[in-house]
């Protein structure tokens, strides 16, 4: 087993070390800071962490005020409750506006578990991903976090940055450079493409390594911005490998499979198959039955890399 | 774009307006008057050429955009982005006809781009958009947002060491929304005394009377108990409206409401406490009488 870590701890590790940075570094939270980790700012930075209680609107409405007034600002709650809750606030005063405010929303996807539906934010990608000027972001893991969210600090701009709640398996090495907008190939093969993003990626790398010994080589894709999203590595895996499966822990509509298949359509037509959650809510559970139970394992990679492959023409 | 890039861009655009002037008037009150009676020939002509927009809640409010922008705020109309400015937060973006009519009056842009109220190209779009439109601190005109935005403002403000006031200006049946009992409850909370709002108080929404639609009362005592220092004018009154909001920056650790009771369509015998003229342009017919009636 690889390493694992929790990529809300590298988030607020390096909203710390923004801090010492940069003092237009602000950070709010609305009273779960103990959950999104931003309690580490704000024990160190007390003056400029705003906790706003269990109010989200007026939370994404005091940030954008606040990076109107030259501050970088980072807020945070969990994903069920950041674009869905806020969706209006969002669109009025961070992404229209265009500004300066960065979005960390923990909990994303239904791998939080336990808590059920209510706590599964499995929309969160399409709401937010349909706002013009957003810069999409779900980190495979806590050093890509870390990366994503200086990136994300030194970016003018809106942000939004999906992390999880459990600990996901180590994709990096300590030496991992983030470069923002770009796909990441972290595996070679010609016979079809996976292009994953959060949890499924270390899925999907298992999934690759296990298709090989039926012959089956699997290139797979980071995808890490999804918006704006990396055409011309889609464009290039559909050539080279002429079948995708896309990966991820949301719902199938406007997701990352949704970009993906745009992308196809226009530049680079082949076989799609879609890994994501099916037009439902999911229960309570453990994170790993609630995964197995709702198709989002290597297993369930590995079947549609196998079907698409047929799928391919000639 | 990378955040030193957009830091050369402000320092850039700032470095040309060193020598904007801090903007005054001495305007008399009665002077005042004639330039709220010329604010609302504005505000007519320009829903009226546009065909469309909201004259009831623009009307309402003039005395107190006037005041605040010609007398109370320091503000600079060649340099908006002066990081010291007091801002102002339209929250009822709706009545961005009023807020344009006053901001061409300080000089921000021509008069004459009034009458391009509402047409594609033009900086002066339905409701207010930052983007384009100088003077303009946030886009506004889904309701119940501009407070908590103002906190925001606020709070910076304080970490900065800038002395700026924020002033927003809320409609009561804006009032409805909680979101703005939220941030009423933050300014308190972050002891916000730099933040003034500023109530436009005309009793109507869009169905009718709030006491009918979505009663508020008892509204000065909600304020109060959300830790507000309150202040009540008759809000088409300079004589009251200028002392009260001079009045609202003294008080320490709490933020101020200055609740101003309104006249929706105030300026206008028939759009006066007529709800038809929350959202419907004068036709020119009675865009001439009103000019008549405002002269
Ligand atoms: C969130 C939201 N809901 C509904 C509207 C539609 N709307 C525009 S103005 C208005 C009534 C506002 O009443 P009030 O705040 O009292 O303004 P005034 O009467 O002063 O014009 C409504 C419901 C809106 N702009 N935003």
């Amino acid at each position: 087993m690889p390493e694992s870590a929790f990529t809300r701890q590298a988030y607020g590790e390096t909203l710390v070390e923004l801090g010492r940075e940069n003092p237009d570094i602000v950070v709010l939270d609305a009273d779960l800071s103990r959950s999104t980790m931003t309690k580490l700012f704000a024990r160190e930075f007390p003056d400029r962490f705003f906790d706003c209680g269990i109010a989200e609107q007026n939370m994404v409405s005091i940030a954008a005020g606040l990076a109107a007034s030259g501050k970088i600002a980072f807020a945070s709650t969990f994903a069920v409750f950041m674009p869905g809750r806020c969706f209006d606030q969002i669109r009025m005063s961070i992404a229209q506006p265009g500004l300066n405010v960065k979005l960390v929303a923990s909990h994303g996807g239904i791998s939080v578990g336990e808590d059920g539906f209510s706590h599964h934010a499995i929309e969160d990608l399409s709401l937010i991903g349909s706002l013009p000027g957003f810069t999409v972001i779900v980190p495979a893991d806590a050093i890509e976090t870390a990366r994503a969210v200086r990136a994300a600090a030194e970016n003018y701009g809106p942000f939004y940055i999906r992390l999880c709640r459990p600990k996901t398996p180590l994709v990096y090495s300590k030496d991992y450079r983030f470069n923002l907008g770009k796909a990441v190939t972290l595996r070679e093969g010609g016979d079809a493409c996976v292009v994953a993003i959060g949890l499924m990626v270390s899925a999907a790398l298992e999934a690759a390594e296990n298709l090989k010994s039926s012959g089956i080589e699997c290139r797979v894709l980071n995808m890490p911005t999804i918006k704006p999203l990396d055409e011309a590595a889609i464009a290039d895996a559909a050539a080279k490998t002429g079948a995708i499966v896309v990966a991820e822990e949301h719902l199938e509509h406007g997701g990352l499979g949704s970009a993906v298949a745009r992308v196809i359509a226009r530049r680079q037509p082949v076989p799609v198959e879609f890994i994501a959650i099916k037009d439902t809510y999911a229960k309570s559970g453990k994170p790993a039955e609630l995964l197995e139970q709702y198709g989002l394992t290597a297993k369930d990679i590995e079947q549609a890399v196998r079907k698409v492959v047929k799928r391919k023409v000639g | 774009m990378p955040v030193s890039e957009v830091r050369k861009l402000i320092s850039v655009t700032s470095a040309k307006k060193v020598n904007a002037e801090v903007f005054s008037s001495t305007a008399s009150v009665a002077e005042l008057e004639m330039l709220a009676k010329k604010v609302r020939r504005h505000i007519v002509s320009m829903i009226g050429k546009a065909g469309s927009g909201h004259p009831g809640g623009s009307l309402s409010a003039v005395e107190i955009v006037t005041a605040l922008w010609f007398k109370v705020m320091r503000h600079k109309p060649q340099d908006p982005c002066w990081p010291d400015r007091d801002r102002f937060i339209l929250s009822k973006g709706h009545a961005a006809p009023l807020l344009y009519a006053v901001l061409a009056e300080c000089g921000y842009f021509p008069v004459e781009e009034l009458l391009t109220l509402r047409q594609p190209d033009s900086r002066l779009q339905g409701h207010p958009d930052c983007t384009v439109t100088p003077g303009i601190e946030i886009s506004a005109g889904a309701l119940g947002q501009g407070l908590s935005f103002a906190v925001g403002v606020s709070l910076a403000g304080r970490l900065d060491g800038r002395g700026y006031g924020v002033y927003v200006l809320l409609g009561d049946g804006e009032c409805d929304e909680g979101q703005v009992w939220e941030a009423a409850m933050a300014a308190a909370h972050f002891k916000l005394d730099n933040l003034v709002a500023v109530v436009d108080n005309n009793g109507q929404q869009i169905d009718g009377w709030n006491r009918d639609v979505m009663n508020l009362e008892p509204f000065n005592e909600k304020w109060a108990a959300f830790g507000w220092q309150v202040i009540e004018v008759e809000g088409h009154d300079f004589s009251q409206l200028l002392p009260a909001l001079d009045r609202a920056r003294l008080v320490k650790g709490q933020p101020t409401v200055v609740i101003a009771h309104t006249v929706k369509g105030k300026g206008v015998s028939f759009m006066e406490n007529n709800p038809d003229f929350h959202g419907k342009a004068p036709d020119t017919e009675e865009v001439a009488i009103a000019l008549r009636e405002l002269q």
